[in-house]
Protein backbone atom coordinates (compact mmCIF):
# COMPACT_ATOMS: atom_id res chain seq x y z
CA UNK A 1 0.00 0.00 0.00
CA UNK A 2 1.39 3.53 -0.71
CA UNK A 3 -0.63 6.76 -0.97
CA UNK A 4 -1.96 8.60 -4.07
CA UNK A 5 0.31 11.20 -3.91
CA UNK A 6 3.32 9.18 -3.41
CA UNK A 7 3.02 7.26 -6.60
CA UNK A 8 1.48 9.97 -8.32
CA UNK A 9 3.97 13.11 -9.35
CA UNK A 10 1.09 15.35 -9.13
CA UNK A 11 -2.56 15.43 -8.21
CA UNK A 12 -4.26 18.70 -8.51
CA UNK A 13 -7.97 20.05 -8.08
CA UNK A 14 -9.73 23.63 -9.59
CA UNK A 15 -13.12 24.79 -10.23
CA UNK A 16 -14.10 23.61 -13.93
CA UNK A 17 -16.61 26.62 -13.81
CA UNK A 18 -19.21 27.30 -10.79
CA UNK A 19 -20.84 24.13 -10.63
CA UNK A 20 -17.81 21.54 -11.39
CA UNK A 21 -14.78 20.61 -9.72
CA UNK A 22 -11.82 18.39 -11.41
CA UNK A 23 -9.20 16.49 -10.24
CA UNK A 24 -6.25 15.97 -12.59
CA UNK A 25 -3.66 13.17 -11.22
CA UNK A 26 -0.43 12.99 -13.45
CA UNK A 27 1.15 9.43 -13.14
CA UNK A 28 4.67 10.67 -14.34
CA UNK A 29 5.38 7.01 -15.98
CA UNK A 30 3.32 4.08 -17.57
CA UNK A 31 3.89 1.96 -14.51
CA UNK A 32 2.31 4.44 -12.14
CA UNK A 33 -0.49 4.84 -14.89
CA UNK A 34 -1.02 1.32 -14.72
CA UNK A 35 -1.28 1.08 -10.90
CA UNK A 36 -3.15 4.23 -10.28
CA UNK A 37 -6.00 3.48 -13.32
CA UNK A 38 -6.71 -0.02 -11.72
CA UNK A 39 -6.74 1.59 -7.83
CA UNK A 40 -8.39 4.65 -8.60
CA UNK A 41 -12.04 2.78 -10.49
CA UNK A 42 -15.26 5.13 -10.40
CA UNK A 43 -16.20 3.55 -7.14
CA UNK A 44 -13.30 4.56 -5.38
CA UNK A 45 -13.40 8.03 -5.90
CA UNK A 46 -17.07 8.19 -5.54
CA UNK A 47 -16.64 6.79 -1.99
CA UNK A 48 -13.68 9.53 -1.49
CA UNK A 49 -15.58 11.93 -2.62
CA UNK A 50 -18.81 11.44 -1.25
CA UNK A 51 -20.38 11.64 -4.70
CA UNK A 52 -22.69 9.37 -6.98
CA UNK A 53 -20.75 7.38 -9.29
CA UNK A 54 -23.85 8.19 -12.09
CA UNK A 55 -22.31 12.00 -12.08
CA UNK A 56 -18.71 11.67 -11.49
CA UNK A 57 -16.55 11.22 -14.87
CA UNK A 58 -13.84 9.44 -15.12
CA UNK A 59 -11.29 9.92 -17.91
CA UNK A 60 -7.79 7.71 -18.61
CA UNK A 61 -5.46 9.97 -20.96
CA UNK A 62 -2.97 7.09 -21.68
CA UNK A 63 -1.02 9.56 -23.48
CA UNK A 64 -0.27 12.09 -20.53
CA UNK A 65 -0.34 9.19 -18.14
CA UNK A 66 -3.23 11.11 -16.43
CA UNK A 67 -6.17 9.85 -15.26
CA UNK A 68 -9.23 12.68 -14.58
CA UNK A 69 -11.77 12.63 -12.36
CA UNK A 70 -15.25 15.80 -12.59
CA UNK A 71 -17.73 15.80 -10.13
CA UNK A 72 -20.64 18.35 -9.58
CA UNK A 73 -19.21 20.35 -6.70
CA UNK A 74 -19.87 19.17 -3.13
CA UNK A 75 -21.53 22.97 -2.93
CA UNK A 76 -22.13 25.30 -6.09
CA UNK A 77 -18.87 27.86 -5.68
CA UNK A 78 -19.47 30.68 -3.65
CA UNK A 79 -22.71 29.72 -1.82
CA UNK A 80 -22.95 30.31 1.89
CA UNK A 81 -22.35 26.37 2.21
CA UNK A 82 -18.93 26.63 -0.25
CA UNK A 83 -15.77 25.93 1.73
CA UNK A 84 -13.18 26.23 -0.82
CA UNK A 85 -14.37 29.35 -3.67
CA UNK A 86 -11.60 27.65 -6.11
CA UNK A 87 -11.91 23.54 -5.55
CA UNK A 88 -8.38 23.62 -4.47
CA UNK A 89 -8.40 21.51 -1.55
CA UNK A 90 -10.02 18.27 -3.15
CA UNK A 91 -6.65 16.88 -5.05
CA UNK A 92 -5.11 16.99 -1.34
CA UNK A 93 -7.82 14.77 -0.60
CA UNK A 94 -7.50 12.34 -3.42
CA UNK A 95 -3.29 12.30 -2.87
CA UNK A 96 -3.63 10.84 0.64
CA UNK A 97 -5.67 7.65 -0.55
CA UNK A 98 -4.00 4.25 -0.29
CA UNK A 99 -3.82 2.49 -3.28
CA UNK B 1 -1.93 32.32 -41.51
CA UNK B 2 -3.01 34.32 -38.26
CA UNK B 3 -0.58 35.21 -35.25
CA UNK B 4 -2.31 35.89 -32.22
CA UNK B 5 -0.39 37.38 -29.20
CA UNK B 6 -2.07 36.33 -25.99
CA UNK B 7 0.09 38.50 -23.20
CA UNK B 8 -0.85 36.54 -19.75
CA UNK B 9 -3.94 34.55 -18.89
CA UNK B 10 -5.76 37.69 -17.86
CA UNK B 11 -5.35 41.61 -17.50
CA UNK B 12 -4.34 42.10 -13.62
CA UNK B 13 -1.67 39.02 -13.30
CA UNK B 14 1.40 41.18 -14.89
CA UNK B 15 3.11 40.16 -18.43
CA UNK B 16 6.78 39.86 -18.74
CA UNK B 17 7.52 43.19 -20.76
CA UNK B 18 10.88 41.59 -22.73
CA UNK B 19 8.88 38.77 -23.76
CA UNK B 20 5.88 41.08 -24.91
CA UNK B 21 8.49 42.91 -26.99
CA UNK B 22 9.57 39.98 -28.72
CA UNK B 23 5.76 38.52 -29.51
CA UNK B 24 5.41 42.28 -31.20
CA UNK B 25 8.42 41.48 -33.20
CA UNK B 26 6.81 38.51 -34.23
CA UNK B 27 4.30 40.69 -36.02
CA UNK B 28 0.81 39.58 -34.63
CA UNK B 29 -2.51 40.33 -36.09
CA UNK B 30 -4.06 40.68 -33.09
CA UNK B 31 -3.31 41.29 -29.33
CA UNK B 32 -5.89 39.43 -27.34
CA UNK B 33 -6.06 39.11 -23.36
CA UNK B 34 -8.63 37.42 -21.28
CA UNK B 35 -10.04 40.21 -18.38
CA UNK B 36 -11.69 36.93 -16.03
CA UNK B 37 -13.81 34.65 -15.05
CA UNK B 38 -15.93 32.73 -12.81
CA UNK B 39 -13.28 31.46 -11.01
CA UNK B 40 -12.98 33.73 -7.98
CA UNK B 41 -16.98 33.75 -7.15
CA UNK B 42 -20.13 34.89 -7.37
CA UNK B 43 -18.97 38.45 -6.17
CA UNK B 44 -18.31 40.24 -8.67
CA UNK B 45 -20.71 39.07 -11.36
CA UNK B 46 -23.47 39.91 -8.29
CA UNK B 47 -21.80 42.88 -7.97
CA UNK B 48 -20.44 44.34 -11.41
CA UNK B 49 -17.30 45.12 -10.33
CA UNK B 50 -13.70 43.51 -10.78
CA UNK B 51 -11.33 41.36 -9.27
CA UNK B 52 -8.21 43.07 -10.06
CA UNK B 53 -6.48 46.51 -8.65
CA UNK B 54 -7.35 49.86 -10.83
CA UNK B 55 -3.65 50.93 -10.67
CA UNK B 56 -2.75 47.30 -11.71
CA UNK B 57 -5.14 47.50 -14.63
CA UNK B 58 -4.26 51.03 -15.54
CA UNK B 59 -0.58 49.89 -15.97
CA UNK B 60 -0.84 46.64 -17.53
CA UNK B 61 -3.71 48.14 -20.06
CA UNK B 62 -1.63 50.97 -20.93
CA UNK B 63 1.28 49.08 -21.84
CA UNK B 64 -0.99 46.73 -23.84
CA UNK B 65 -2.30 50.07 -25.62
CA UNK B 66 1.38 51.18 -25.77
CA UNK B 67 2.16 47.88 -27.74
CA UNK B 68 -0.66 47.63 -29.80
CA UNK B 69 0.02 51.33 -30.89
CA UNK B 70 3.62 49.72 -32.20
CA UNK B 71 2.41 46.56 -33.67
CA UNK B 72 -0.51 48.43 -35.48
CA UNK B 73 -2.84 45.68 -35.35
CA UNK B 74 -6.45 45.44 -32.98
CA UNK B 75 -6.01 44.84 -29.29
CA UNK B 76 -9.13 42.56 -27.69
CA UNK B 77 -10.00 41.83 -24.71
CA UNK B 78 -12.58 39.48 -23.21
CA UNK B 79 -14.81 39.25 -20.11
CA UNK B 80 -13.77 42.67 -19.10
CA UNK B 81 -13.98 44.01 -15.52
CA UNK B 82 -13.60 40.33 -14.29
CA UNK B 83 -16.94 39.35 -14.97
CA UNK B 84 -17.85 41.12 -18.03
CA UNK B 85 -21.04 43.01 -16.59
CA UNK B 86 -22.09 46.14 -18.49
CA UNK B 87 -20.72 47.97 -15.62
CA UNK B 88 -17.43 46.11 -15.95
CA UNK B 89 -16.99 47.22 -19.91
CA UNK B 90 -18.11 50.95 -18.33
CA UNK B 91 -15.01 50.96 -15.87
CA UNK B 92 -12.17 49.54 -18.61
CA UNK B 93 -13.50 51.97 -20.61
CA UNK B 94 -13.32 54.65 -18.89
CA UNK B 95 -9.74 53.48 -17.54
CA UNK B 96 -8.80 53.41 -21.81
CA UNK B 97 -10.52 57.34 -22.18
CA UNK B 98 -7.56 58.06 -19.45
CA UNK B 99 -4.89 56.50 -20.57
CA UNK B 100 -5.64 57.56 -23.70
CA UNK B 101 -5.85 61.21 -23.33
CA UNK B 102 -2.48 60.94 -21.47
CA UNK B 103 -0.72 59.07 -24.23
CA UNK B 104 -2.34 61.65 -26.86
CA UNK B 105 -3.58 58.97 -29.16
CA UNK B 106 -6.60 58.89 -30.45
CA UNK B 107 -8.18 55.39 -30.86
CA UNK B 108 -11.24 53.84 -32.01
CA UNK B 109 -12.83 51.32 -29.36
CA UNK B 110 -15.67 48.80 -30.25
CA UNK B 111 -17.63 48.29 -27.17
CA UNK B 112 -19.35 44.73 -27.13
CA UNK B 113 -22.00 44.01 -23.89
CA UNK B 114 -23.07 41.06 -22.90
CA UNK B 115 -25.55 41.98 -20.12
CA UNK B 116 -29.35 40.48 -20.19
CA UNK B 117 -32.28 42.47 -19.47
CA UNK B 118 -33.93 40.20 -16.58
CA UNK B 119 -37.60 40.23 -18.93
CA UNK B 120 -36.16 39.28 -21.67
CA UNK B 121 -34.24 36.22 -20.23
CA UNK B 122 -37.63 34.85 -18.91
CA UNK B 123 -39.29 35.48 -21.44
CA UNK B 124 -36.68 32.99 -23.54
CA UNK B 125 -37.35 31.03 -20.71
CA UNK B 126 -41.07 30.90 -20.74
CA UNK B 127 -40.71 29.93 -25.08
CA UNK B 128 -38.53 27.27 -23.63
CA UNK B 129 -34.86 28.96 -25.45
CA UNK B 130 -33.61 28.65 -22.04
CA UNK B 131 -32.48 25.30 -21.06
CA UNK B 132 -30.16 24.09 -18.65
CA UNK B 133 -26.55 22.43 -18.83
CA UNK B 134 -25.64 19.16 -16.51
CA UNK B 135 -26.01 20.26 -12.88
CA UNK B 136 -28.29 23.10 -12.95
CA UNK B 137 -30.02 25.19 -10.30
CA UNK B 138 -33.45 24.70 -10.57
CA UNK B 139 -35.09 28.10 -12.91
CA UNK B 140 -38.52 29.54 -12.36
CA UNK B 141 -40.27 32.56 -13.57
CA UNK B 142 -38.83 34.89 -10.87
CA UNK B 143 -35.45 33.48 -10.77
CA UNK B 144 -33.76 36.30 -13.62
CA UNK B 145 -35.84 39.01 -12.03
CA UNK B 146 -34.04 38.30 -8.96
CA UNK B 147 -30.29 38.24 -10.79
CA UNK B 148 -28.35 41.59 -10.21
CA UNK B 149 -26.87 41.26 -13.51
CA UNK B 150 -27.08 38.57 -15.92
CA UNK B 151 -24.59 37.95 -18.75
CA UNK B 152 -24.76 35.67 -21.82
CA UNK B 153 -21.16 34.18 -23.09
CA UNK B 154 -20.37 35.84 -25.90
CA UNK B 155 -18.82 33.56 -29.07
CA UNK B 156 -16.38 34.14 -32.18
CA UNK B 157 -19.08 35.20 -34.41
CA UNK B 158 -19.66 38.44 -31.80
CA UNK B 159 -16.00 39.41 -31.56
CA UNK B 160 -15.99 39.08 -35.58
CA UNK B 161 -18.74 42.15 -35.51
CA UNK B 162 -16.85 43.89 -33.05
CA UNK B 163 -13.50 43.42 -34.85
CA UNK B 164 -15.45 44.05 -38.47
CA UNK B 165 -15.84 47.84 -37.15
CA UNK B 166 -11.94 47.47 -37.60
CA UNK B 167 -11.63 49.19 -34.49
CA UNK B 168 -8.25 49.55 -32.87
CA UNK B 169 -9.30 48.22 -29.48
CA UNK B 170 -12.45 45.68 -28.74
CA UNK B 171 -13.72 45.76 -25.19
CA UNK B 172 -15.64 43.05 -24.77
CA UNK B 173 -17.83 42.23 -21.27
CA UNK B 174 -18.80 38.55 -20.96
CA UNK B 175 -16.85 35.73 -23.76
CA UNK B 176 -15.97 32.78 -23.89
CA UNK B 177 -12.30 32.22 -22.46
CA UNK B 178 -11.25 31.08 -26.28
CA UNK B 179 -13.83 33.22 -28.58
CA UNK B 180 -11.38 36.31 -27.93
CA UNK B 181 -8.86 33.98 -29.14
CA UNK B 182 -10.18 32.06 -32.25
CA UNK B 183 -12.36 35.01 -34.08
CA UNK B 184 -9.78 36.26 -36.26
CA UNK B 185 -8.44 33.06 -37.16
CA UNK B 186 -11.86 32.01 -38.14
CA UNK B 187 -12.69 34.88 -40.22
CA UNK B 188 -9.58 34.29 -42.11
CA UNK B 189 -10.89 31.03 -43.18
CA UNK B 190 -7.81 28.79 -40.74
CA UNK B 191 -8.63 25.48 -39.46
CA UNK B 192 -11.49 25.47 -37.97
CA UNK B 193 -10.24 22.79 -35.49
CA UNK B 194 -7.27 24.54 -34.82
CA UNK B 195 -8.81 27.47 -34.28
CA UNK B 196 -11.06 26.60 -31.28
CA UNK B 197 -8.69 24.14 -29.98
CA UNK B 198 -5.14 26.78 -29.77
CA UNK B 199 -7.47 29.22 -28.34
CA UNK B 200 -8.02 27.14 -25.72
CA UNK B 201 -4.39 25.81 -25.32
CA UNK B 202 -3.70 30.01 -25.54
CA UNK B 203 -6.31 31.68 -22.87
CA UNK B 204 -4.26 31.36 -20.26
CA UNK B 205 -1.66 32.83 -21.86
CA UNK B 206 1.87 30.64 -21.08
CA UNK B 207 0.13 28.54 -18.94
CA UNK B 208 0.67 26.06 -21.45
CA UNK B 209 4.43 26.00 -21.57
CA UNK B 210 7.76 26.20 -18.89
CA UNK B 211 7.96 29.20 -17.08
CA UNK B 212 4.22 30.16 -16.92
CA UNK B 213 4.90 32.96 -14.70
CA UNK B 214 5.89 34.80 -18.36
CA UNK B 215 2.84 35.40 -19.63
CA UNK B 216 3.21 36.14 -23.21
CA UNK B 217 2.65 33.14 -25.61
CA UNK B 218 2.26 33.68 -29.47
CA UNK B 219 -0.02 30.86 -31.42
CA UNK B 220 0.06 30.81 -34.95
CA UNK B 221 -3.08 29.40 -37.29
CA UNK B 222 -3.42 28.21 -40.53
CA UNK B 223 -5.27 25.63 -42.95
CA UNK B 224 -3.93 22.47 -41.23
CA UNK B 225 -4.02 23.44 -37.34
CA UNK B 226 -1.78 25.71 -35.08
CA UNK B 227 1.87 26.12 -33.79
CA UNK B 228 2.39 27.09 -30.23
CA UNK B 229 5.35 29.42 -29.72
CA UNK B 230 6.11 30.96 -26.34
CA UNK B 231 7.91 34.25 -25.88
CA UNK B 232 9.87 34.59 -22.76
CA UNK B 233 13.65 33.51 -22.63
CA UNK B 234 14.25 30.56 -21.87
CA UNK B 235 9.75 29.21 -21.55
CA UNK B 236 9.53 25.93 -23.88
CA UNK B 237 6.53 24.38 -24.82
CA UNK B 238 6.48 21.12 -25.21
CA UNK B 239 3.63 18.25 -26.55
CA UNK B 240 3.43 17.19 -22.65
CA UNK B 241 2.61 20.74 -21.35
CA UNK B 242 0.56 22.01 -24.77
CA UNK B 243 -1.76 18.74 -24.18
CA UNK B 244 -2.03 18.59 -20.47
CA UNK B 245 -3.54 21.92 -20.42
CA UNK B 246 -6.82 21.00 -21.93
CA UNK B 247 -6.89 19.22 -18.44
CA UNK B 248 -7.18 22.60 -16.95
CA UNK B 249 -10.56 23.94 -15.61
CA UNK B 250 -12.09 21.50 -17.50
CA UNK B 251 -14.41 18.97 -16.79
CA UNK B 252 -14.24 16.96 -20.16
CA UNK B 253 -10.50 17.00 -20.91
CA UNK B 254 -11.39 16.21 -24.99
CA UNK B 255 -14.76 18.06 -25.60
CA UNK B 256 -15.15 21.73 -25.36
CA UNK B 257 -18.73 23.23 -26.03
CA UNK B 258 -18.75 26.90 -27.47
CA UNK B 259 -21.28 29.29 -28.90
CA UNK B 260 -22.22 27.49 -32.75
CA UNK B 261 -20.71 23.97 -32.01
CA UNK B 262 -18.41 22.18 -29.90
CA UNK B 263 -14.49 21.44 -30.08
CA UNK B 264 -13.22 17.95 -30.17
CA UNK B 265 -9.66 17.02 -29.72
CA UNK B 266 -9.39 13.36 -29.22
CA UNK B 267 -7.71 12.83 -32.70
CA UNK B 268 -5.35 15.69 -32.04
CA UNK B 269 -1.38 15.53 -32.60
CA UNK B 270 1.17 16.96 -30.71
CA UNK B 271 4.36 17.61 -32.18
CA UNK B 272 7.49 19.33 -31.13
CA UNK B 273 8.85 21.49 -33.67
CA UNK B 274 11.73 22.42 -31.99
CA UNK B 275 12.85 22.68 -28.15
CA UNK B 276 10.03 25.59 -27.68
CA UNK B 277 7.47 25.21 -30.12
CA UNK B 278 4.85 22.73 -30.61
CA UNK B 279 2.54 21.75 -33.83
CA UNK B 280 -1.25 20.76 -33.26
CA UNK B 281 -3.37 18.88 -36.05
CA UNK B 282 -6.12 16.90 -35.85
CA UNK B 283 -8.81 18.72 -33.93
CA UNK B 284 -12.37 18.79 -34.87
CA UNK B 285 -15.27 21.41 -34.67
CA UNK B 286 -18.52 20.13 -35.11
CA UNK B 287 -21.08 22.70 -35.99
CA UNK B 288 -24.45 22.81 -33.93
CA UNK B 289 -28.06 22.82 -35.47
CA UNK B 290 -29.06 25.63 -32.68
CA UNK B 291 -26.87 28.80 -32.17
CA UNK B 292 -26.85 28.63 -28.28
CA UNK B 293 -25.03 31.18 -25.70
CA UNK B 294 -24.55 30.52 -21.95
CA UNK B 295 -25.85 32.17 -19.39
CA UNK B 296 -24.31 33.56 -15.74
CA UNK B 297 -26.28 35.14 -13.11
CA UNK B 298 -25.87 36.11 -9.80
CA UNK B 299 -27.98 36.92 -7.11
CA UNK B 300 -27.66 37.80 -3.45
CA UNK B 301 -27.85 35.25 -0.65
CA UNK B 302 -28.19 37.40 2.26
CA UNK B 303 -25.90 39.41 4.50
CA UNK B 304 -23.14 38.09 6.37
CA UNK B 305 -21.16 39.00 9.62
CA UNK B 306 -18.00 37.05 10.76
CA UNK B 307 -16.06 36.53 13.68
CA UNK B 308 -12.57 34.66 14.39
CA UNK B 309 -11.58 33.24 17.58
CA UNK B 310 -8.65 30.60 18.20
CA UNK B 311 -8.83 28.44 20.92
CA UNK B 312 -5.53 26.99 22.38
CA UNK B 313 -6.88 25.30 25.68
CA UNK B 314 -6.00 21.63 25.05
CA UNK B 315 -9.51 20.48 26.80
CA UNK B 316 -11.01 22.53 24.82
CA UNK B 317 -9.45 21.78 21.40
CA UNK B 318 -10.15 17.78 22.12
CA UNK B 319 -13.89 18.96 22.90
CA UNK B 320 -13.89 21.11 20.09
CA UNK B 321 -17.23 19.76 18.74
CA UNK B 322 -18.95 19.51 21.38
CA UNK B 323 -17.94 23.54 22.51
CA UNK B 324 -19.24 25.15 18.82
CA UNK B 325 -22.25 22.73 18.78
CA UNK B 326 -23.60 23.72 22.05
CA UNK B 327 -22.36 27.26 21.16
CA UNK B 328 -24.66 27.48 17.94
CA UNK B 329 -27.30 26.33 19.48
CA UNK B 330 -27.68 28.26 22.19
CA UNK B 331 -27.16 31.19 20.68
CA UNK B 332 -29.97 30.34 17.98
CA UNK B 333 -31.99 29.64 20.60
CA UNK B 334 -31.37 33.50 22.47
CA UNK B 335 -31.51 35.33 18.93
CA UNK B 336 -34.64 33.07 18.28
CA UNK B 337 -36.02 34.45 21.35
CA UNK B 338 -35.16 38.27 21.47
CA UNK B 339 -35.42 38.94 17.72
CA UNK B 340 -38.43 37.17 16.88
CA UNK B 341 -37.11 35.10 13.59
CA UNK B 342 -35.30 31.89 13.14
CA UNK B 343 -34.67 33.24 9.44
CA UNK B 344 -30.94 33.01 9.49
CA UNK B 345 -27.73 30.74 9.36
CA UNK B 346 -25.26 30.46 12.71
CA UNK B 347 -22.43 28.07 11.24
CA UNK B 348 -18.86 27.65 13.23
CA UNK B 349 -16.61 26.18 11.14
CA UNK B 350 -13.09 24.59 12.98
CA UNK B 351 -10.16 25.72 11.73
CA UNK B 352 -7.34 23.05 12.18
CA UNK B 353 -9.95 19.93 11.72
CA UNK B 354 -11.81 19.56 8.86
CA UNK B 355 -12.90 23.78 7.74
CA UNK B 356 -11.88 23.05 4.00
CA UNK B 357 -13.27 19.76 3.21
CA UNK B 358 -16.37 19.42 6.26
CA UNK B 359 -17.71 15.99 5.36
CA UNK B 360 -15.01 14.54 2.85
CA UNK B 361 -12.41 15.29 5.51
CA UNK B 362 -10.80 11.80 6.42
CA UNK B 363 -7.97 12.66 8.92
CA UNK B 364 -8.34 12.66 12.62
CA UNK B 365 -6.40 15.94 13.79
CA UNK B 366 -4.11 16.29 16.64
CA UNK B 367 -4.07 19.81 16.38
CA UNK B 368 -2.76 21.98 19.44
CA UNK B 369 -4.76 24.88 18.61
CA UNK B 370 -8.02 25.62 16.21
CA UNK B 371 -9.95 28.10 14.87
CA UNK B 372 -13.20 28.79 14.72
CA UNK B 373 -14.62 30.95 12.41
CA UNK B 374 -18.31 31.75 12.91
CA UNK B 375 -20.57 32.86 10.19
CA UNK B 376 -23.59 34.58 10.69
CA UNK B 377 -25.98 34.79 7.74
CA UNK B 378 -29.49 36.84 7.33
CA UNK B 379 -31.46 38.77 4.97
CA UNK B 380 -30.16 42.20 6.15
CA UNK B 381 -27.66 44.01 7.23
CA UNK B 382 -28.62 44.73 10.58
CA UNK B 383 -30.27 41.36 11.84
CA UNK B 384 -26.67 39.37 10.64
CA UNK B 385 -24.99 42.22 13.01
CA UNK B 386 -27.17 41.56 16.03
CA UNK B 387 -26.80 37.77 15.54
CA UNK B 388 -22.60 38.67 15.42
CA UNK B 389 -23.13 40.52 18.24
CA UNK B 390 -25.02 37.83 20.39
CA UNK B 391 -22.79 35.25 19.30
CA UNK B 392 -19.59 36.68 20.85
CA UNK B 393 -20.12 36.45 24.16
CA UNK B 394 -20.36 32.55 23.82
CA UNK B 395 -16.93 32.84 21.63
CA UNK B 396 -15.21 34.86 24.14
CA UNK B 397 -16.16 32.63 27.44
CA UNK B 398 -18.20 29.54 27.18
CA UNK B 399 -17.74 26.71 29.88
CA UNK B 400 -18.09 22.87 28.63
CA UNK B 401 -19.11 22.45 32.14
CA UNK B 402 -21.13 24.66 34.59
CA UNK B 403 -18.29 24.00 37.27
CA UNK B 404 -15.32 24.90 35.72
CA UNK B 405 -14.07 28.65 36.28
CA UNK B 406 -15.07 30.75 33.12
CA UNK B 407 -12.64 30.66 29.99
CA UNK B 408 -11.59 33.23 27.91
CA UNK B 409 -10.92 32.32 24.54
CA UNK B 410 -8.30 34.09 22.15
CA UNK B 411 -9.59 37.29 19.89
CA UNK B 412 -7.39 38.53 17.07
CA UNK B 413 -9.62 41.51 16.57
CA UNK B 414 -11.91 44.18 18.06
CA UNK B 415 -14.23 44.56 17.54
CA UNK B 416 -14.25 40.65 16.62
CA UNK B 417 -17.16 41.15 14.34
CA UNK B 418 -16.31 41.33 10.43
CA UNK B 419 -18.70 42.34 7.98
CA UNK B 420 -18.41 40.76 4.68
CA UNK B 421 -21.69 42.74 3.44
CA UNK B 422 -24.17 41.28 0.67
CA UNK B 423 -22.71 37.83 -0.05
CA UNK B 424 -24.01 36.19 -4.04
CA UNK B 425 -24.39 33.18 -5.27
CA UNK B 426 -24.63 31.94 -9.04
CA UNK B 427 -28.42 31.11 -9.81
CA UNK B 428 -27.82 30.05 -13.36
CA UNK B 429 -26.40 26.93 -15.39
CA UNK B 430 -28.56 27.33 -18.33
CA UNK B 431 -27.57 28.09 -22.36
CA UNK B 432 -30.09 30.18 -24.54
CA UNK B 433 -31.09 29.68 -28.11
CA UNK B 434 -30.18 32.91 -30.35
CA UNK B 435 -31.87 33.15 -34.24
CA UNK B 436 -28.94 35.40 -34.68
CA UNK B 437 -25.44 35.73 -32.86
CA UNK B 438 -26.20 39.34 -32.13
CA UNK B 439 -29.60 39.12 -30.83
CA UNK B 440 -28.00 38.61 -26.95
CA UNK B 441 -25.37 41.60 -27.03
CA UNK B 442 -25.16 45.19 -28.09
CA UNK B 443 -22.36 47.13 -29.79
CA UNK B 444 -21.21 50.57 -30.21
CA UNK B 445 -18.23 52.27 -31.22
CA UNK B 446 -16.57 55.67 -29.37
CA UNK B 447 -13.57 57.01 -30.38
CA UNK B 448 -11.48 58.22 -27.06
CA UNK B 449 -8.24 60.72 -26.84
Amino acid sequence: MARLGDVAVKVRSKNAGPFWVTIDIFCGSAKAFDRVRAAITAERAAEVLQTPTQTLKRFEIPDLKVVKLSIPRPAVQGTVADRDMHGAALGALMAEVEI
Amino acid sequence: MTRVLVPSGALGLGYDREALDRGIAARPDIIAIDGGSTDSGPHYLGTGTSKYSRASTRIEWAGLMEARARAGCPLVIGTAGTCGADSAVDWLVDITREIAAERGEAVKVAVLKSGQIAGDVAAAWQAGRVTPLEVAPEVDATTFAGCTNIVALAGAEQVQAALATGADIVIAGRTTDTAIISALPLQNGDHAGGAWHGAKIGECGALCATNPQSGVILIEFDADGFTVHPMADGARATPHTVSAHMLYENSDPFILYEPGGHLDVTGAGYTALDDTRVRVEGSVWHPSDRYTVKLEGARQAGFQVVSLVTVRDAHYVANIDRWVADIAAKCRAKAEARLGTDDFGIELRVIGRDATLGALEHAAGTAHEVGVLAIVTAPDAALAGEIAKMLNPYLLHYPLTAEEEVPTFAFPFSPPEMSRGMVYEFCLNHVMTLDHPMDAFRLDVVEVG
